[in-house]
């Protein structure tokens, strides 16, 4: 005979305004099977937990409903204190008489009887709920970093420091991402590369860390703690175990006009080479598409160059090396791909979006965009950091700096603000000051958000010390005349028109995902926004886990972040890897789906409607081991809970733990319908 | 094919020869434009700057009268009807209550079933024609494509027919005549519409900037497709002279003028001697040895 203990919480004034607790209390001692209804002004505080405690101790309780707010708020705290008294925690629920029932009605006598009818049904359902336990899963203590930025670098430090293999996947030839291209870094004006580069080698040298640079995520199987991924490692046509990084290929290949993607197209490269002098692994890598020996393969022609080959005295370039695909266990992922800048031209993220036709769509010459001017400002940049425009090398006296293009713009379908552009604006005119003394810079911008340590002062600094000429309004439209950019603008706070001439223009154009995000995220099944970064699993209070258990988040995949951003989430999901690594075995919530094998005919509907991909192929063997039925099997390790199979199954063979047919029934006949 | 024809005060006046030149080219096109019946003013400088609903009623009026002569769409040559008569539409479209009010002022049944073409639009949509008619092509010609303000913009109305920012359709319907397109800057700079009048300083400041750089980038002539701006770059290039904001003489042409000259068409047919700035060195470099006053006849009527 159940025994049930109803405790109606007051929650101060959120429910008892609205609702009659104490008339609540005394409405549920007449249902059959309570033995015990009190109401309290707190349940949540301490007396008020000690009191469900002594009544599980002195009246026998076989389940406790808590009439109070949603299971998502406290569920919790309340099967803890059941657990404390000695009753299993899955025979405590909570009945959500705040967000279902106060906090939306006004008539205090119509939700007091809806407050004891929820409290009803779920004392009817408790009736039914059955003692579960916690499920264990074994851990593979190594975790897979996506992405050799610094978000990356700095996550797979902080876990291999923090005694676990990392095993570090980085797109390209070298790590170091985005931050190894900038000069100097606001708010502090510190370089770049000196801060950066010693954590590049820092991964190289670390023993826990495995890094497969130029290497990519081609698949991943499995779940929390048991993550099984292949990983291709792409052709580099050279052998690590074989050069010494001393550059003689790099010097005599011959095809040296290349443009360079660390220089974004500002500087040259070779078609073998090395991305930039302090990359890591220092190893060269054959551009396949722009070699000349791959060029005449892939027109079926002999080959012809093998200069490189020739000056290896290592013989460690192989024009037949092939990708390899490795697999690796891993039981967390961290992603972090990072961004790509928008592009102002005709080709757009979505069809349905122009460009900035009124700035010619990207066509004229001296208008170039902040990653690039990060380039020529860079002491290791084309220029060797002088200040010198594309189009005639010439030195710019008048430069305009545009911020937010292509963000806080629905029509470019960028809604978002990309939030790093106002402070590197403002680092950009004071680079330009110091090395330009008889230079001007004019900024237009909408709004200044320099929202962070140090960076309202930095952003002062330019305007007030560094002579920038600050204007609020936007540019509406640019055309070359001669050798001269010309401009027209409007100055919003003078209320004015404004034309003006300039001899470089810098864009500083917004933060999109990188390209192939989608891919990947479809891979790791987590989701992603329409602007295609990663969403995060809530906003606050988890903001470095996605909503697929095992894997997290860092950097600019998940939103425009700045590097003290980056790095903060890069530690941040170090410590959630190293926090689930923590055990051998991992505890999961009991409340999974289970498929009974004698009625499941195996249709796999299940299959398809799992967001999760819990659900696997069973065999069912006769006793000379022949498979007699391939039944459907839910994976306890993967599965959420979130009970649409159960609502699929033709057979009703798929049942959730804590959420079963019957108790689903009992709650509804409480209802009296 | 058949299309509706709207067209306006202007062609029946203040640019007759855009009018004459168009309906001059129509017939070598295989088009057949019918006017809508009756028509009245489409709202345009005025109108909207007045009252809101009477710049969507009278051009509603117009549309009325158009679908119950069950015309499918409506060509409007000039930039400023065809503005006007497109928003209406578009505003209409997305807006019941509006459309009901509008309806009830006409006492028609209107049902906006109009859609409104401007003279790029239709002249695109037949460029291979005009290739293939272009007995007398303008080789050498080179022209300066003017846009303005209202031919492309906003999107919404014009539906797309051709980038806002950047577009190319009188470019195409150029080449297609044989003319050489330049690359120049101001071809949707604003030539002081309306204000011809009321500030003539600012129409001459603005119209002459267009010039000017027309001229710089090697431009024998200024195309539009737009009474207003033709009248302010027309028109309005002496007083431009008199106050020293421009030198020279800039022939401007209609489109259609351009079309009509390369099929071969009488210069007279087409009002080439109805500009204020002479087009006889526009003549001089076609083909055809015509003059403005149509003396000289370089091909027959098309």
């Amino acid at each position: 005979m159940a025994r049930i203990g109803v405790f109606v919480c007051h929650c101060g004034e959120n429910i008892g305004r609205t609702v009659d607790c104490h008339a609540v209390a005394e409405g549920c001692k007449d249902v059959p099977g309570v033995v015990h209804s009190v109401d309290y002004k707190y349940m949540c505080s301490d007396p008020g937990q000690q009191m469900v405690k002594k009544a599980i101790e002195e009246k026998g309780l076989t389940g406790v409903v808590v009439a109070a707010c949603s299971p998502h708020m406290h569920e919790k705290t309340f099967r803890r204190a059941a657990a404390g008294a000695g009753l299993n925690a899955f025979l405590c629920e909570m009945a959500n008489v705040r967000e279902h029932c106060s906090w939306i009605h006004e008539d205090r006598e119509k939700a007091t009887v809806k407050a004891v009818d929820i409290t009803r049904t779920i004392v009817e359902k408790v009736k039914h709920n059955v003692p579960l336990s916690t499920i264990r899963i074994p851990v593979t203590r190594r975790a897979l970093v996506i992405g050799g930025g610094i978000a990356g670098i700095q996550a797979a430090l902080d876990i291999a420091d923090g005694g676990r293999e990392v095993i570090l996947v980085e797109k390209g030839p070298s790590i170091g991402g985005h931050m190894s291209q900038l000069s100097e870094t606001f708010p502090t004006l510190d370089c770049s590369q000196c801060i950066l580069t010693p954590r590049m080698v820092e991964v190289y040298q670390h023993p826990r860390i495995k890094l497969y640079a130029y290497s990519e995520v081609e698949s991943v199987e499995g779940y929390i703690g048991n993550f099984k991924v292949t990983v291709r490692r792409k052709a580099r046509s050279v052998d690590e175990s074989k050069c010494n990084g001393c550059g003689a290929c790099t010097q005599v290949c011959p095809n040296k006009k290349i443009p360079s993607e660390f220089d974004c197209g500002l500087g040259k490269r070779t078609a073998i080479y090395v991305p930039f002098p302090q990359a890591v692994p220092n190893l060269p890598t054959v551009d396949r598409n722009k070699c000349l020996l791959f060029m005449n393969r892939a027109k079926g022609r002999p080959d012809t160059c093998k200069k490189c080959a020739e000056a290896c005295e290592k013989g460690a370039i192989d024009f037949d090396q092939q990708d390899r695909l490795i697999t690796e266990d891993v039981g967390a992922i961290v992603v972090a791909t990072g961004y790509q800048l928008y592009t102002i031209g005709k080709d757009q993220p979505k069809d349905n979006l122009k460009g900035y036709g009124e700035y010619g769509y990207g066509t004229i010459p001296d208008v170039i965009d902040g990653l690039q001017f990060e380039r020529l400002a860079s002491a290791s940049g084309p220029t060797s950091g002088k200040i010198l425009r594309p189009s005639d090398g010439k030195v710019p006296k008048r430069i305009v700096f545009l911020q937010c293009i292509g963000s806080r713009d629905p029509q470019k379908g960028m809604e978002y603000c990309s939030k790093i552009c106002c402070m590197y604006v403002a680092k950009h005119t004071m680079l330009y000051h110091h090395k330009v003394h008889d230079g001007k810079a004019t900024v237009f911008y909408m709004d200044i958000r320099a929202a962070g340590k140090g960076y309202e002062e930095f952003s002062r600094r330019a305007i007030e010390e560094e002579g920038a000429q600050y204007i609020r309004g936007r540019v509406s439209r640019m055309w070359r005349e001669g050798d001269v950019i010309k401009i027209l603008g409007f100055d919003t706070l003078e209320g004015e028109p404004i034309a003006m001439d300039a001899d470089m223009v810098v864009l500083a154009t917004a933060m999109r995902p990188q390209p192939g995000i989608d891919v990947l995220a479809q891979k790791l099944s987590v989701s992603y926004d329409q602007h295609g970064f990663i969403n995060e699993a809530h906003p606050k209070l988890r903001p470095v886990e996605t909503n697929t258990a095992g894997i997290y988040v860092a950097g600019a995949c998940q939103a425009p972040r700045d590097i003290p951003d980056a790095v903060a989430m890069a530690s941040a999901t170090a410590s959630k890897v190293l926090g689930l690594f923590a055990n051998e075995m991992l505890e999961r919530e009991p409340t999974v789906a289970r498929v009974d094998e004698a009625t499941c005919a195996g249709c796999f509907h299940c299959e398809r409607v799992c967001a999760y991909g819990a659900v696997e192929h069973k065999d069912i063997k006769d006793r000379a081991g022949n498979v007699v039925r391939v039944i459907a099997y839910v994976n306890p390790g993967v599965c959420q809970g979130c009970g649409t199979c159960e609502a699929t199954c033709p057979s009703k063979s798929v049942e959730l733990a804590g959420f079963t047919d019957e108790q689903i029934w009992s709650e509804i006949q409480a209802l009296g319908v | 094919m058949k299309i509706g024809y709207f067209p306006g005060c202007s062609l029946h006046g203040l640019s007759r020869e855009y009018e004459e030149s168009l309906k001059a080219i129509v017939a070598g096109l295989d088009t057949e434009l019918v006017e809508v019946d009756d028509w009245s003013c489409c709202g345009a400088s005025s109108a909207h700057g007045a009252s809101h609903l009477l710049a969507v009623t009278l051009p509603a009026r117009n549309l009325a009268i158009a679908e119950e002569q069950g015309l499918p769409e409506v060509l409007a040559p000039c930039a400023a009807c065809y503005a006007r008569l497109a928003s209406a539409r578009h505003e209409i479209e997305g807006d019941a209550k509006l459309a009901d009010h509008v309806n009830r002022i006409l006492v028609r049944d209107f049902k906006n079933t109009v859609k409104v073409r401007s003279i790029l639009e239709v002249l695109k949509g037949q460029v291979a024609t005009i290739k293939a008619k272009a007995t007398n092509p303008l080789k050498d010609l080179k022209v300066a494509c003017y846009y303005g303000c209202l031919l492309v913009r906003p999107v919404e109305v014009t539906g797309g027919y051709d980038d806002p920012e950047d577009p190319s359709s009188m470019e195409d319907i150029c080449k297609a005549a044989g003319a050489v397109p330049v690359k120049w800057n101001r071809r949707l700079d604003c030539c002081g519409g309306g204000m011809s009048m009321s500030r003539t300083g600012s129409v001459v400041r603005l119209s002459a900037a267009i010039l000017k750089d027309a001229k710089a980038a090697g431009a024998d002539a200024v195309v539009v497709a737009c009474p207003m701006c033709h009248s302010n770059l027309d028109f309005r290039q002496k007083a431009m002279q008199q106050r020293g904001a421009w030198e020279g003489d800039m022939p401007v042409l209609f489109l259609t003028q351009v079309v009509g000259l390369s099929m071969g068409i009488d210069p007279k047919t087409l009002g080439m001697g109805r500009h204020f700035v002479s087009t006889d060195s526009v003549m001089a470099r076609t083909a055809g040895t015509g003059t403005g006053s149509g003396t000289a006849v370089a091909g027959e009527v098309g």
